[in-house]
């Protein structure tokens, strides 16, 4: 028997989350409520009518190559902005983590990326890269590349792959130095006894040990990519140059706001809803119960 | 095995100095303990010999090198540390081997060299269990095993038994020391514990505030402390520090209440000059007819089966003395009681620099 703890009965608890409800429920879970009907209508073109169809937008989105299309190159985008967010914060963090003199300046530099909007971190890169003006297409340029991601699709996704990552490197940094401040000093220490180099010793005890904040970060990491970087796309290609760069939160966007498909824009919504809901299940089941040594 | 010599050792951390130039030199095969209270510098000077405190002055050698400028990985030492620090993503095994992989010793003698030290330390069963399926004692044991398959130079111990319970402390202590004579490795070992440095160390080098008070062999620091430090560190019960002039002819104490106490020699000091007196409780003994040099009322009395421990409260200007009686003595508190003791048995230091006289 599980024994329960009886208070008198109040209102005021109910009085206290509810303002935390109904923020919840008008801006969550009304839209999406709204979405799942929405999904289900198609609309004439004109707007004058629309029509209940239950699942065809969904059977129309399945059976569309091009959204098949998008939905590997968001797998390719995310697993291309998890691994190199996560792989340039890990090794920062593994040298910030060395770091004796000046630490507090180096970690701050390296978290203000973090500060900065989405939509101003896709204007520095466009900026940067720019094929006329920017300063790393010139220097491309110097060494026989010739950058033009207005028009070359691959080129364009590299660019979002990057200003993308580079917008994540801080909060992965922050959880990496976390990591590897909580591993016991004397374990490193006992590394470099035996032998180990300062790489032997990062690859062999401390990447290992901080393995329960990777697989963490890896969730977060491609639950951004996937659902988190709308103003960088925006912001650096629009979906372009012919779509090249439209992951799937950038086509409900284009479908629903440009193409004014609702319906279809919609269905995609409630698939991304499943996904992030499936997502969260695995942080909580697999990640939230992390591994102590 | 190798020698390690300490010159003229310092330690600084920005301004303030925490090692004030230590000096000694631990031979081949020897067994150093390196005792003295928290915050004397003993881990610091053992972290210096291991290479992960840099040298503020000084040299450090090991065998027939400075190692003053090597890495860790170098200087062919090993080290115990008081949390252990093994591995926890590794198995025991892994633990064990880590430091001959990246040595590229080759695998099957890797696998040998583990399970012979497995065997000698009792850790077979559990070569495949991780660190954390193991109690405290045997982690302990893997973290000996680590260091022991090496085969280093040089053992570096830093509080190894701190974290283990009484009776298990006493356990590994001797079969830290059994293991140590039958290995024949120069080993240098800190401890905060009295006791486990007597036990263990061929010489021990008292550390305080930095400095060296004594090394020396236990017998040497129990027979003839150099310091009035070193004689109320060493010994339990401490050793009773009373206060005394010296006497006409420099060659016995006079204690506040006008007691004599002979030395059997002669001082090398001013007549009239103060100095500290001490006496282990041990050594007092009951005077019998005739041959008493003080008496005091009992206060407390401790009876402990193989001996008893009478404590007093002596004259007015000295705190609290102890006695220590072989046996069983059924006295009760208040009795007066004759004390002697023998000249050999006596201790002089100067109060002003705490240094032995006699
Ligand atoms: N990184 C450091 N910066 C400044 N002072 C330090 C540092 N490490 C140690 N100290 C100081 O050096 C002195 C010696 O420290 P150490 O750790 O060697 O003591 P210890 O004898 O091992 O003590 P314990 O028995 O408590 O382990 C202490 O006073 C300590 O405050
Ligand atoms: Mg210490």
């Amino acid at each position: 028997m599980i024994k329960r703890v009886h208070f008198p009965s109040s209102p005021l608890p109910y009085l206290l989350v509810a303002p935390q409800i109904a923020i919840t429920i008008v801006f969550f879970i009304w839209p999406a409520g709204q979405a799942m009907y929405q999904s289900f209508l198609i609309e004439d073109a004109f707007g004058f009518g629309r029509e209940f169809v239950w699942f065809e937008n969904f059977e129309i989105l399945f059976e569309d190559p091009l959204y098949a299309d998008v939905f590997i190159r968001t797998i390719f985008f995310s697993v291309m902005v998890a691994a190199l967010s996560m792989f340039l914060s890990l090794i920062l963090a593994g040298f910030a983590d060395r770091v004796v003199k000046g630490a507090t300046i180096y970690r701050t530099l390296l978290i203000w990326p973090y500060a900065v909007a989405p939509v101003l971190a896709g204007a520095l890169w466009v900026f940067m890269f720019n094929p006329s003006v920017g300063i790393i297409a010139y220097w491309l340029d110097l060494i026989g590349v010739d950058w033009n991601h207005f028009l070359n699709g691959g080129q364009a996704m590299a660019l979002i792959v990057f200003a993308a990552s580079w917008k994540q490197i801080a909060y992965n940094f922050l959880f990496y130095l976390a990591a590897m401040q909580a591993i016991p000093k004397s374990m490193i220490e006992a590394a470099a006894i035996d032998g180990a180099g300062p790489a032997k010793r990062f690859w062999t005890i401390i990447f290992p040990l901080v393995s329960p904040t990777t697989f963490f970060l890896l969730v977060i990491n491609i639950v951004y990519a996937f659902f988190d970087t709308f103003g960088i796309i925006h912001a650096v290609t629009e979906g372009g140059p012919a779509g090249s760069t439209v992951t799937l939160v950038y086509k409900v966007y284009s479908d629903g706001f440009i193409g004014l498909d609702l319906g279809g824009s919609a269905a995609q919504s409630v698939i991304l809803m499943a996904m992030v809901i499936g997502l969260t299940v695995i942080q909580f089941r697999y990640v939230e119960r992390r591994v102590d040594y | 095995m190798s020698n390690i010599s300490l010159d003229y050792v310092r330690k600084s951390y920005g301004p303030s100095e925490v090692i004030h130039g230590i000096s000694g030199s631990i031979q081949q095969g020897e067994f150093v303990v390196i005792v003295g209270p928290s915050g004397c510098g003993k881990s610091t000077l053992l972290r210096m010999i291991a290479g992960l405190e840099s040298i503020t002055g000084g040299e450090i050698q090991i065998g027939k090198r400075v190692v003053n400028k090597l890495e860790p990985a170098q200087r062919n030492i090993a080290m115990v540390f008081q949390n252990y620090a093994l591995y926890p993503h590794m198995s025991v095994f892994d633990n064990m081997s880590y430091g001959l992989k990246i040595r590229k010793v080759p695998k099957e003698e890797i696998r040998r060299r583990v399970e012979e030290t497995a065997e000698i330390l009792e850790l077979t069963p559990y070569l495949k269990r991780s660190p954390r399926q193991l109690s405290g004692g045997q982690r302990q044991r893997v973290a000996m095993g680590r260091a022991i398959v090496r085969e280093p130079d040089v053992f570096l111990f830093d509080e190894p038994l701190s974290n283990l319970d009484a009776k298990l402390r006493v356990q590994m202590r001797l079969e830290i020391k059994k293991l140590q004579e039958r290995l024949g490795i120069t080993s240098v070992y800190v401890t905060h514990d009295q006791v486990e440095a007597m036990t263990l160390g061929h010489r021990l080098m008292v550390l305080n505030a930095g400095s060296v008070e004594q090394f020396g062999t236990p017998i040497d620091l129990y027979d003839k402390p150099a310091t009035l430090f070193v004689a109320t560190f060493i010994g339990s019960p401490a050793m009773n520090i009373l206060n005394g002039t010296v006497s006409e002819d420099a060659s016995s104490i006079i204690l506040p209440e006008g007691e004599v106490i002979p030395l059997g020699m002669r001082l090398n000091a001013q007549a009239g000059a103060s100095v500290n007196l001490g006496m282990r409780p041990e050594h007092i003994r009951l005077a019998t007819n005739g041959n008493a040099l003080f008496s005091f009322k009992s206060d407390v009395i401790e009876e402990l089966g193989a001996d008893t421990i009478i404590h007093a409260d002596f004259g007015k200007a000295t705190s609290s003395m102890a006695v220590r009686l072989d046996g069983i003595h059924r006295v009760s508190s208040g009795t007066q009681f004759s004390f002697a003791i023998d000249p050999e048995n006596l201790h002089v230091f100067d109060p002003e620099s705490g240094k032995r006289i006699n």
